[in-house]
């Protein structure tokens, strides 16, 4: 990038947008060159940026009501169905498909799971509500159903080459309509108690002072190790390597994130009440004060967690990513390649069917029943938190862990609004803009780039 | 000159090599629609051998290896691969039988680096299965380093690289996985002088190993250059077969243009070529 044009514009009056864009540029630069010598993804440190900035934003505006370890807590808890199932709508938007029925599979998964739990295993068989391994059942069923739904959509779309917008929008009216002939759409209630973990819901939804640091340290250990092991073998074959207190600053980068993470988990003390019931079952003679039991790490954000390191890995660490990536950057060549561009193509609904349940799964749990206006409405938040993630629907562009926290800065965007008394029509008009927005700047930055 | 002479030198090669060609394909028919693409189309080659397919646009030159790579098969017809008959239903049969294609789109996935490219539906893995990046990068180096010693981005998407860096990637993909027979349409057709002598080299190096070339080309100078047969098409039929060192230029361009043999034409006819 030259100077010679910015400094023109600087002598000239800057009036309006111009204003605006020049210091605009200047982080985007600043961030650019920060990252290429850290070898980061520019596009990834950016949003981490803004999600920051919303963070702090919202905590000035809220008096700090934002920021409290309580509502990070939900932000976090309520940003996990939609950031689960956005993780494998990268995938399918990569390839240049589309899945608008994320929402109807996660309701119709959800009901079917609820179904098994409160209904068919304690009820049509006998078994009873007691049985230890309900909740695995449940979740099987929901999952196979996931993956069902999606080899039948998947297999219409990559075998017989109808258009994944027709496949999947029949999908959204067939498995929402569905839900209504299952059990009359009554809502089903309530959930196995093993099952209700993955809500999230105080007190059995979260994982526990102790468990949460060592959890954190696990995750640490693994960035240092990964970042190493990656440097080493680098090394070995004698190519580049970033300098080394860039290696330094990435190591204390991530753990410090990690950690902090961890400690705003634990300083969420249970509420007192819980903590007074805590203090009874266990015979604990509650001191003056009350009981300060950290609540820690929510199960579905650790479920989470796991689930955006499995599709990462198999996006970025298996041929089968690689597949989806080239079929997105050149349908043709994949094929010449010799790519079974159908099976990969079918794969990743399979994927997303099998996400979609998972996310169905967290969210009967949180609601604590099976209801048939689970996820309506989720496939555009999905396609959504993919989009402002950096998912390029020209095909071939965009990261697991971008439509993640593509998820949670639309979250926070929502969470922030309510906080500071901003009515719901107005949130949707927010998250709408910086949609929008999101994908404006992006395009802005490529066409600079080129 | 005349056919007699021509199928003389041609079997005289056959007993040399004292084998069946390396490929044969006998009497391939492709049809688009109605549209008669190859009509019984007869072309063979033979190892440490260049054949150049020569013919104008839509003459059937490129449909005609799309069956041989495997991109679209033939309607009908036979191939032999060492005398053996072989089906080639999709590029992945044709790579198995070590016959590799640099089309003229080069075929690359813009959207990721040198080596994803490379090593495309062929990927080194690790004992846990997962990919090597590390070890196909490596890989990648070595064998562009050889065809073009000034690349050096091989961590960038293939869409900003230049015309000649993407054409070393697709023949070093082509070559890397030890190819016996090599599919080449229109090489140097977006090279500049520089790049397109690499090229050539390239091809002369892959012939003294012992790979058979077909070479598809506009460039008659080109096909002259580097082809020790020439297979002309016209209309989608095969005009004839000759010796490069049996004929001039002027009478293979007036097979192209005019669908007849070196010795079915006349003077005149030639001397109107020339305008």
């Amino acid at each position: 990038m030259t100077q010679v044009p910015g400094d023109a514009q600087a002598a000239a009056p800057r009036r309006g947008l111009a204003r605006w864009i020049q210091p605009v540029g200047a982080v985007v630069r600043g961030v650019q060159l920060g990252a290429r010598t850290m070898e980061v993804d520019i596009r990834l440190t950016g949003m981490i940026l803004a999600l920051i900035a919303i963070w702090v934003g919202f905590g000035f505006a809220s008096d700090g009501l934002f920021l409290t370890p309580r509502n990070l807590y939900d932000v976090s808890v309520q940003s996990v169905p939609v950031a689960i199932m956005a993780t494998g709508m990268v995938l399918v938007i990569v390839s240049r498909n589309i899945d608008l029925s994320v929402g109807s599979i996660m309701g119709f998964t959800a009901y079917m799971m609820a179904m098994t739990q409160a209904q068919w295993i304690p009820q049509t068989l006998g078994l009873g509500y007691n049985g230890a391994y309900i909740w695995i059942v449940a979740l099987i069923v929901g999952i196979l159903l996931g993956a069902l739904i999606g080899a039948i959509q998947g297999g219409l779309i990559a075998y017989l080459e109808i258009p994944s917008f027709v496949v999947t929008l029949g999908g959204l009216l067939i498995w929402r309509g569905l839900i209504f002939k299952v059990q009359q759409g009554q809502t089903i209630a309530p959930m196995d108690n093993t099952f209700a973990i993955l809500g999230g819901n105080l007190p059995q939804g979260s994982i526990g002072g102790l468990l949460t640091w060592v959890v954190g340290i696990i995750i640490c250990v693994g960035i240092i190790y990964a970042l190493i092991a990656s440097r080493r073998k680098r090394r070995e074959y004698g190519f580049p390597v970033r300098p080394q207190w860039a290696l330094v600053v990435l190591m204390a980068g991530g753990c410090a994130t990690v950690l902090g993470a961890m400690w705003a988990y634990n300083s969420y003390p249970l509420p007192p009440l819980l903590a007074t019931k805590y203090a009874v079952a266990h015979a604990i003679t509650e001191p003056p004060g009350g009981l300060i039991i950290p609540v820690g790490l929510a199960a579905p954000v650790l479920l989470l967690g796991a689930v955006t390191l499995g599709m990462m890995f198999l996006a970025t660490r298996r041929p089968f990513g690689r597949y989806v990536f080239s079929i997105g950057g050149n349908p043709e060549a994949a094929i010449l390649a010799g790519i079974n561009t159908r099976r990969t193509i079918l794969g990743t609904y399979v994927l997303l069917g099998i996400l979609c349940a998972i996310a169905g799964a967290v969210q009967a749990a949180r609601l604590d029943a099976g209801v048939t206006s689970t996820g309506t409405g989720y496939e555009l938040l999905v396609i959504a938190a993919a989009v402002i993630g950096g998912t390029s629907f020209a095909g071939g562009i965009g990261t697991i862990p971008g439509a993640v926290l593509g998820a949670v800065v639309m979250q926070s965007l929502k969470s922030g609004m309510v906080t500071i008394g901003v009515d719901s029509p107005m949130q949707d008009v927010a998250v709408g803009t910086v949609l929008i927005l999101a994908v404006a700047l992006d395009a802005v930055i490529q066409r600079r780039a080129k | 000159m005349d056919m007699a002479t021509t199928t003389q030198a041609a079997t005289a090669a056959t007993v040399v090599t004292g084998a069946a060609p390396l490929v044969e394909m006998r009497d391939i028919f492709v049809a688009f629609g109605g549209v008669h693409a190859v009509q019984d189309v007869c072309v063979d080659l033979r190892a440490g051998e260049v054949v150049g397919l020569v013919g104008g646009n839509g003459a059937g030159k490129t449909t005609l290896m799309r069956a041989l790579s495997g991109a679209h098969p033939a309607d009908s017809g036979e191939i032999l691969i060492d005398g053996h008959p072989v089906v080639i239903p999709n590029p992945r049969a044709a790579k198995a039988l070590g016959v590799e294609t640099i089309y003229q789109t080069l075929a690359l996935a813009e959207n990721v680096d040198a080596a994803a490219n490379l090593f495309l539906g062929r990927e080194l893995k690790t004992r846990i299965g997962s990919l090597d990046d590390t070890a196909m990068e490596s890989a990648t180096r070595k064998v562009i380093g050889r065809l073009n010693p000034n690349f050096k981005n091989f961590k960038t998407p293939v869409v900003s690289l230049s015309g000649g860096q993407r054409q070393a990637i697709a023949i070093s993909r082509a070559i890397h996985f030890n190819a016996r027979v090599l599919i080449m349409d229109e090489p140097t057709a977006a090279l500049g002088p520089a790049e397109t002598e690499q090229v050539r080299n390239v091809i002369k190096q892959l012939k003294s190993e012992g790979i058979g070339i077909f070479l598809i080309s506009h460039d008659i100078h080109d096909v002259f250059d580097l082809a020790d047969r020439i297979s002309v098409m016209l209309h989608g039929k095969l005009v004839g077969t000759v010796n490069k060192a049996d004929v001039t230029t002027d009478e293979v361009l007036g097979m192209i243009i005019m669908g007849k043999l070196p010795n079915e034409v006349t003077q005149k006819e030639l001397a109107q070529l020339h305008g």
